[in-house]
């Protein structure tokens, strides 16, 4: 998996990721509108701005989990709409606010994505994802026996599974009390920069951005209103 | 008592139809006593009923003196109608129609088909449609309850369906539990019957067998072929509907529509 993105980056140089006028409409309601932004390879960008502004509805689009009604995504400079969902899904892992883990083992939960290719996910690969986020040992544990901040980690875990090259977080801490949130965004923080992934987070915390990310976007009324390092957008 | 004082059958139909209304009347008198109003529903109801159920007879009576090939266009139509009234319990799900259809049709078709080449059933046009007609309530009602239950299982697990779809899986990976909790829940009432068979219900049709001078061992046997026959309905009907409805609940980017609010 190393080799093939290793390859990636030698033939693609534009941003690994890119959004031409991309927009949602529901119902007469733009969800996310005319919205063109590009992501280099490794960066982490925050997406913030208030409730409703559109954040999470611009990540569930480049996850395809939503269809565009205008504009379309690149990924590495293909548009989206040519690739397989399921290829896209898994090369675009995301992260959701709740874990949602599915019933049975925590080992099961993280075979789930390979399976779904009918890949088998080896015992040692479970055991070196669940050490990387901190739940040694938790491989043959029920799910319905797991903490809040757990089940967060087996999720990321989940997704991590996938060898995604790039991540998509929304809100990932935000169901989680103070302690594992901090808990939590140390272990992302780790990861992002140890696989060097890159990544886009949507937090409504603006200090959490500055520790996350390298560069935020505003979001108001499902527009980008301003991009750029996190201290400029606060005092924006 | 009534049969004493009516000799002309129509005349006694006539005559208990009204006995039956007087107690539904009376139905209606108790509880609007007790100030629940069922006043409307129930004279519209039986009204519509009786009609509908008159008029039914009536053409049994012209369908009987027909060609007995005529009950298939006869089945057909049942067919068509219990879709119609099968899909108005999902009018919220595309295509709900052709699918209730489908379903019905693979459910109850095949099961009344497959009896009656086996000799289950009696060919002759005044035993196919009324027993066919309990196996095609049986899939209208079991298709119902598959697709309700499948759209609220889709809905209350938005969540967990989505996350099955991010992580790369098909949509028909992902909908597994919601399948099978909705053929289970769709295939519940037809194992209580068919547990409660004798002990709690003794079915129309062994009563009406018995009333009309048929041995009742026989009458018994040959019901739980019914309740057998109405049983594999409601399984195929309801598993071949709920298999055709999962793909009119994702887009063909597998995005989920169904449920989804966004």
């Amino acid at each position: 998996m190393a080799g093939e993105a290793e390859s990636r980056e030698a033939t693609w140089e534009g941003p690994v990721l890119r959004t031409e006028h991309l927009t949602r409409v529901v119902d007469d309601r733009p969800l996310v509108e005319d919205v063109s932004i590009a992501v280099e390879l490794g960066e982490v960008v925050a997406m913030v701005g208030p409730s409703g502004g559109g954040k999470s509805s611009l990540l569930r689009l480049l996850n395809r989990l939503d269809e565009p009604t205008g504009g379309t995504v690149f990924l590495e400079g293909r548009d989206y709409r040519e690739i397989a969902p399921r290829e896209l899904r898994r090369r675009i892992g995301m992260l959701l606010q709740q874990p949602f883990l599915f019933p049975g083992t925590v080992a099961e939960n993280l075979a789930f994505g390979p399976a779904a290719r009918g890949e088998l996910l080896a015992t040692e690969t479970i055991a070196e994802l669940l050490e990387r986020v901190g739940l040694g040992g938790y491989a043959d544990r029920d799910v319905s026996r797991l903490s809040g901040g757990e089940a967060q980690r087996v999720s990321l875990a989940r997704t991590l599974a996938n060898g995604p090259e790039i991540l998509l977080l929304d809100e990932p801490t935000s169901a989680l009390d103070e302690a594992a949130q901090l808990g939590v965004e140390r272990l992302i923080c780790n990861i992002i920069r140890q696989q060097q992934l890159t990544c886009l987070i949507v937090t409504h915390d603006p200090e959490q951005a500055e520790r996350m990310a390298q560069r935020a976007i505003l979001m108001e009324n499902g527009r980008v209103v301003e991009s750029g390092p996190m201290s400029e957008i606060k005092n924006a | 008592m009534l049969s004493r004082l009516f000799s002309d059958p129509l005349q006694l139909g006539i005559a208990q139809a009204a006995v039956t209304i007087l107690l539904a009347l009376a139905v209606v008198y108790v509880a609007r006593r007790r100030e629940v109003h069922l006043e409307r529903e129930t004279l519209i109801s039986l009204l519509r009923g009786f009609v509908q159920v008159v008029a039914v007879g009536s053409i049994l009576v012209l369908l009987f003196r027909g060609p007995s090939w005529s009950s298939v266009f006869v089945l057909l139509l049942m067919m068509l109608a219990a879709a119609a009234t099968s899909a108005r319990r999902a009018r919220d799900i595309p295509g709900a129609f052709a699918v209730s259809f489908y379903g019905i049709v693979v459910g109850s078709g095949v099961v009344i088909a497959l009896m009656t080449a086996l000799g289950a059933i009696d060919p002759r046009m005044e035993s196919l449609i009324p027993v066919g007609s309990m196996v095609i309530a049986s899939g209208m009602n079991s298709n119902a309850l598959a697709l309700e239950r499948f759209r609220s299982e889709l809905t209350a697990n938005v969540g967990y369906v989505e996350a099955g779809l991010a992580l790369g899986a098909t949509p028909n990976r992902v909908v597994v539990p919601y399948v099978q909790a909705a053929v289970r829940a769709a295939m519940i009432p037809r194992i209580d019957t068919l547990r409660a068979l004798g002990i709690v219900w003794i079915p129309g049709l062994m009563a009406g067998m018995i009333l009309a001078g048929s041995d009742p061992v026989y009458a018994a046997i040959y019901q739980f072929v019914v309740v057998g026959m109405i049983y594999a309905a409601a399984g195929l009907t309801s598993l071949v509907a709920t298999l055709l409805i999962r793909s009119r609940a994702f887009s063909p980017a597998e995005q989920l529509v169904l449920g989804s609010q966004r």
